[in-house]
């Protein structure tokens, strides 16, 4: 089983710590993982995009060039990254930022209005993580619970005060879509 | 951990107090590492130079100094730093340089390349000499090649080479570093620490008297001599029943090990061979493979420049065929599984003829 994700959106959305949570949870299951990050020069505003692999055996490349699943928290992600997604494979939409239109028949959109989620929890900034939480229930790829447990070595000692609100964030993605 | 905070962790467990560097992406964050480590470090020193000429001119003076130090760079600042390399070559000084390649000549591209074999492979500044090239193709092999460098550069006073690529650089992957057990190395016995109570030391790499010279450039002929009998590595990879084999290195292995594992479930017999080591280049194993396979398949991500050692291992034998993509292209396994089976067929077909 070789499973491949990109995560894409402007830098500053913290596409890249979605990609190192779920990097560092599935190392910690125990199986092979690579993470590769691709970004622009500027700190926040440019394009940020990573690929993490997860699978049974060694992974030959950390770049995907037809992603399983695919979360983009952007316009310019979304039309860049459905293209390049696994006939059969799912994407994950920020649709308070992206505008769905002309989606390929063949894959599953599944949209979360990630940023109204975010600010019902008091703080955009970690829409990420809300969806993250619901990556994690649609694509079943790594146990939530031990992705919770890694948090806050991910936070380290610096952010150890946002943890509560990131656990609150991964939760509500997490549930999201039973409710 | 990502590739450069795992080169600058293996380094510090290794021993290495010092690092000298001046900016260039893609191995920025490793000086940022170093930075911020070595100020945990008692005794550590992180220098950022005005040039690269001078960071290598940097690790010149420490390696002088007995100490363990290291530097980094990517192509274009590899090239500046050829001549303060050649320098301890003929010096005889230890030292460890990495270069996270860029694509192509001049300034080049970021993107992960191999377009400085030749150049890491064959000396690279001026002078009769050799580096010995470590070739990793894992985060896990960036801390043991790492680690390996200051191991290699000690025992044998001379400059190591750490030769990684954009994709090593910025992934991160799993890592154990290795811990610091010390192997049994020479005596530093020629370093300069101040004379008192000792006759004075000189170390130079120059000499008005041409005998003397050419006796110097002979001992240094033996030490690489003695280099390629004893550290030649390599990994070989589904050989036994192989009717082609790919000879690949660094990243471009493990993209290559991806199509060949692609290849073996449509029952193609295509093994590999990866040089760990491009100098000493693993020629003995090419000939022994060349033996019962004729097949020999290079991939770089260049123009092709290792097929040069291939081809000259081979001396002739069996039929090397090439695919390259230059320039900060890194391709998929499933595009280099369908060359490499197009060139497969072609082969058997051209043999049942």
């Amino acid at each position: 089983m070789l499973i491949k994700t990109v995560f894409s959106g402007f830098g500053g959305q913290g596409v890249l710590s979605m990609g190192h949570t779920l990097a560092s949870a599935a190392m910690l299951e125990g199986k092979y993982v690579t993470y590769f990050p691709s970004y622009g020069a500027e700190v926040r505003g440019g394009t940020a995009n990573c690929t993490v692999s997860i699978s049974d055996e060694e992974i030959a490349s950390p770049v995907a060039s037809q992603p399983d699943f695919v979360v983009s928290m952007n316009q310019p992600s979304f039309l860049r990254f459905q293209s390049l997604v696994q006939s059969g494979g799912l994407i994950l939409v920020n649709s308070s930022m992206v505008n769905i239109t002309s989606v390929r028949g063949d894959i599953e959109v599944v949209e979360i209005p990630t940023s109204e989620l975010a600010e019902k929890l008091g703080n955009l900034k970690v829409a990420n993580m809300i969806i993250l939480g619901v990556f994690i229930k649609v694509s079943n790829i790594t146990p939530f619970t031990l992705l919770l447990k890694n948090l806050p070595a991910i936070l380290g000692e610096k952010r150890s005060r946002l943890l509560k609100i990131n656990k609150e964030a991964l939760e509500l993605g997490f549930n999201y879509l039973q409710g | 951990m990502s590739g450069t905070s795992t080169i600058g962790e293996a380094a510090i467990q290794a021993g290495c107090k010092y690092y000298f560097g001046y900016p260039i992406t893609p191995q920025n964050a490793l000086p940022e590492y170093m930075a911020q480590r070595l100020s945990e470090v008692p005794g550590g020193v992180f220098l950022q130079a005005e040039s690269e000429i001078a960071a290598i001119n940097m690790l010149l003076g420490a390696s002088v100094a007995g100490a363990r130090a290291m530097t980094s760079s990517s192509s274009p600042g590899i090239s500046l730093k050829q001549e303060g390399i050649s320098y301890m070559a003929g010096q005889e000084l230890p030292a460890v340089i990495v270069n996270v390649m860029r694509g192509g000549p001049g300034l080049g591209t970021i993107y992960p390349a191999q377009s400085d074999y030749f150049q890491s492979t064959r000396g690279g500044g001026h002078g009769d000499y050799r580096t010995v090239v470590l070739a990793p193709d894992s985060v896990q092999e960036l801390a043991d090649m790492t680690a390996l460098a200051f191991d290699l550069a000690d025992n044998y006073r001379t400059p190591v080479i750490v030769l990684a690529d954009g994709v090593l650089a910025q992934m991160m992957e799993p890592v154990r570093i290795p811990s610091r057990k010390r192997k049994k190395l020479p005596a530093k016995n020629y370093i300069l620490t101040g004379a008192k109570g000792r006759p004075s030391r000189i170390i130079h790499s120059f000499t008005m008297d041409p005998k003397e010279q050419e006796d110097h450039n002979w001992k240094l002929v033996r030490k690489y001599k003695q280099i390629e009998q004893r550290e030649v590595r390599y990994e070989s990879f589904l050989l036994e029943d192989a009717e082609m084999v790919v000879v690949a290195y660094g990243t471009a292995a493990r993209i290559a090990k991806g199509a060949i594992k692609r290849l073996r479930k449509e029952n193609l017999k295509v093994g590999m061979i990866r040089p760990i080591t491009l100098w000493p280049f693993p020629t003995k194993i090419i000939q022994e493979t060349v033996k019962y396979i004729h097949d020999f398949f290079v991939f770089e991500m260049s123009a092709g420049q290792m097929i040069e050692d291939v081809r000259l291992s081979l001396e002739g034998k069996g039929r090397i065929h090439f695919y390259g993509r230059p320039g900060g292209v890194i391709p998929a396994p499933v595009e280099l599984y369908r060359i490499i089976s197009r060139h497969y067929y072609q082969s058997k077909r051209k043999k049942g003829r």
